[in-house]
């Protein structure tokens, strides 16, 4: 009897430790995500104390005179980011499109999606190195019969390869969520004479509406914390950008260059609260994206 | 119609385009890293500049340790997470789970490698391969949990209830029954999250930081392929840049062979249910 009971009582034990195990898990994200904002908060707090909220407009960044001013960065950021998105959409909408609505099955969009698939997975360095050989040539030749600089590298280049990267992102999720259109609606809107294109048009495309916009914002967050591929192509330079095609930087790729560097408790910090910053923007872009996703698949 | 047939063409056109930049890459990277790729290339380690020769064995030998701890860190972890959030998907702290791991997974990496500066290379003192691990592990975590918990809210209840029913402790219906039936799941969920890290540069340069030596001490700065990469490209030195075309095709053949077989596999062990 007693040796029964010393049995299921370690069965118990067994059970709850194994749940609490579970738990203890689940709490280390919780943990890890809130220790990553606070570790940032933290070291970026002496810049934060000396610098203020002007840091954010101070259009000089020369560490080497103890000035530093982040705006340069912010938009480089900026330009690079929303350049890349402009550039993406009509070709990850197209890819969406298409294997949402024109070829859902067959060969030849597996293909494509497997192709789709393979692009998200390149390795951002290998297309920081070969926008490097291979576009920045390019885009030289075409700055030159513009009649800009032609430096080669600059938030264009970083711009293009940008575009390439986040392509997966907006068309992966368009495609799940065009394919997610009642087909009775779709049905309807054919029966009354209506064309491939009308239904597209007038059906699918506004009722997938949000769902493609939370797509935009998915890709706006890879964009903005990318750092290999841009800070190859982007030509470093602190200067406030002249135009889109003057070399420049964003706020990943002066900490990827700097970081190590940084010598003064402030330069240190100054560089950790842009990653801060970063951090908080792709956090909200990636929250609200995921959201209206929700809101959307719900319905 | 012929307007519904010129945008259909326009679709496909654009929608196309995009395998251009891709086996543009593919073949570009191929036919310049092909050439160097030999047996001295593999084990040998960097020459200095102006000398021949010389190879990568050194973030070769570098990467595939940082990524192999790295997944020994993150597997366990990350599955025991998943099946939480998928056992208790209603409770508070799945809730705020599942959000951190919404944040991690947006998290840009370069922000994880600052963060892990300062947990680990700053209180021990100095860069490490662990500490590159560690970076990473976290860059896997929300993939390895996201993919498990999808895959095991897949499997019917019923099976669960039935282990349950029969007498077996929970944590066996869970590990072997559960775990079994979403294997395949969990396994490209993991294959996947190998081969996005296996390329990430941003995290390793304040953690593993590099090394122009072999070395297996994981307690002391390593060299991993993309670091070679990034550091080789961007020098001036044309012996360097080969050295890096050829890092840059075995990374390439690497994660590519890694995501497609995650497909082949994924599709051969399927469970039917």
């Amino acid at each position: 009897m007693e040796i029964r009971h010393f049995f299921s009582l370690r069965k118990v034990r067994a059970e709850a430790a194994f749940k609490r195990t579970l738990l203890i898990t689940s709490i280390v994200m919780i943990v890890i995500a809130l220790g990553i904002f606070l570790t940032l908060l933290v070291h970026s707090m002496p810049s934060i104390k000396a610098l203020g909220l002007k840091y954010l407009w101070g259009k000089t960044w020369d560490p080497v005179s103890n000035i530093y001013g982040g705006l340069p960065f912010l938009l480089g950021t900026l330009l690079t980011s929303f350049l890349a998105l402009i550039i993406s959409v009509p070709f990850s909408y197209a890819i969406a499109i298409y294997l949402g609505e024109y070829k859902t099955t067959g060969w030849l969009s597996g293909f494509l999606k497997n192709i789709v698939e393979l692009v998200a997975a390149v390795p951002s360095v290998i297309y920081g190195f070969w926008a490097l050989v291979v576009l920045v040539p390019i885009v030289r030749t075409i700055e030159t019969k513009f009649g800009v600089a032609p430096y080669g590298v600059g938030i264009f280049t970083a711009s293009l390869v940008l575009a390439i990267m986040i392509i997966p992102y907006a068309a992966s999720l368009g495609r799940e969520l065009i394919r997610l259109t009642p087909s009775a609606l779709k049905e309807g809107a054919y029966s009354l004479g209506a064309t491939r294109y009308e239904v597209l048009k007038n059906i699918t495309l506004p009722y997938t509406k949000s769902g493609l916009f939370a797509g935009l914002l998915l890709s706006l967050g890879r964009a903005l914390g990318e750092t290999m591929a841009v800070t190859m192509v982007i030509g470093n330079s602190n200067m406030l950008p002249a135009n889109i095609f003057a070399p420049s930087n964003t706020m990943a790729s002066v900490i990827a260059n700097e970081f190590t560097e940084a010598d003064r408790t402030v330069y240190l910090s100054a560089l950790i609260e842009l990653g801060l910053l970063l951090f908080l923007v792709t956090v909200v872009i990636n929250i609200i994206g995921k959201a209206v996703i929700k809101r959307f698949t719900n319905e | 119609m012929w307007k519904s047939r010129a945008f259909e063409a326009l679709i496909i056109l654009f929608a196309f385009l995009i395998t251009l930049p891709l086996f543009a890459i593919i073949y570009y990277v191929v036919k310049t890293g092909i050439a160097q790729i030999n047996w001295n290339f593999l084990t040998n380690i960097p020459q200095p500049v102006g000398e021949l020769g010389g190879g990568i064995a050194n973030a070769l030998v570098g990467s595939i340790l940082i990524v192999l701890i790295a997944t020994a860190i993150a597997v366990p972890l990350g599955i025991l997470c998943g099946i939480y959030l998928s056992e208790n998907s209603n409770s508070k702290i799945s809730y705020w789970s599942r959000l951190a791991v919404d944040i991690l997974q947006g998290t840009p990496s370069i922000v994880i490698g600052i963060v892990i500066y300062f947990w680990v290379v700053k209180p021990r003192g100095g860069f490490s391969a662990l500490s590159g691990s560690i970076a990473l592990a976290i860059m896997m975590l929300p993939i390895i949990i996201r993919s498990t918990e999808e895959n095991l809210k897949l499997i019917p209840s019923s099976l669960k209830e039935a282990g349950l029913a029969l007498g077996l402790p929970y944590q066996k219906v869970i590990l072997r029954i559960i775990i079994p039936c979403g294997f395949s799941g969990i396994l490209s969920g993991i294959m996947l999250a190998v081969a996005r890290v296996a390329g990430e540069t941003a995290p390793l340069l304040f953690t593993a930081f590099g090394n122009p030596y072999l070395s297996t001490n994981l307690l002391k700065p390593m060299q991993s392929l993309p670091l070679l990469i990034f550091n080789y490209a961007t020098s001036p030195y044309d012996e360097w840049h080969q050295l890096a075309w050829g890092a840059s095709t075995i990374l390439l053949i690497w994660v590519l062979l890694l995501n497609i077989s995650t497909k082949l596999i994924t599709r051969k062990w399927k469970v039917q249910l």
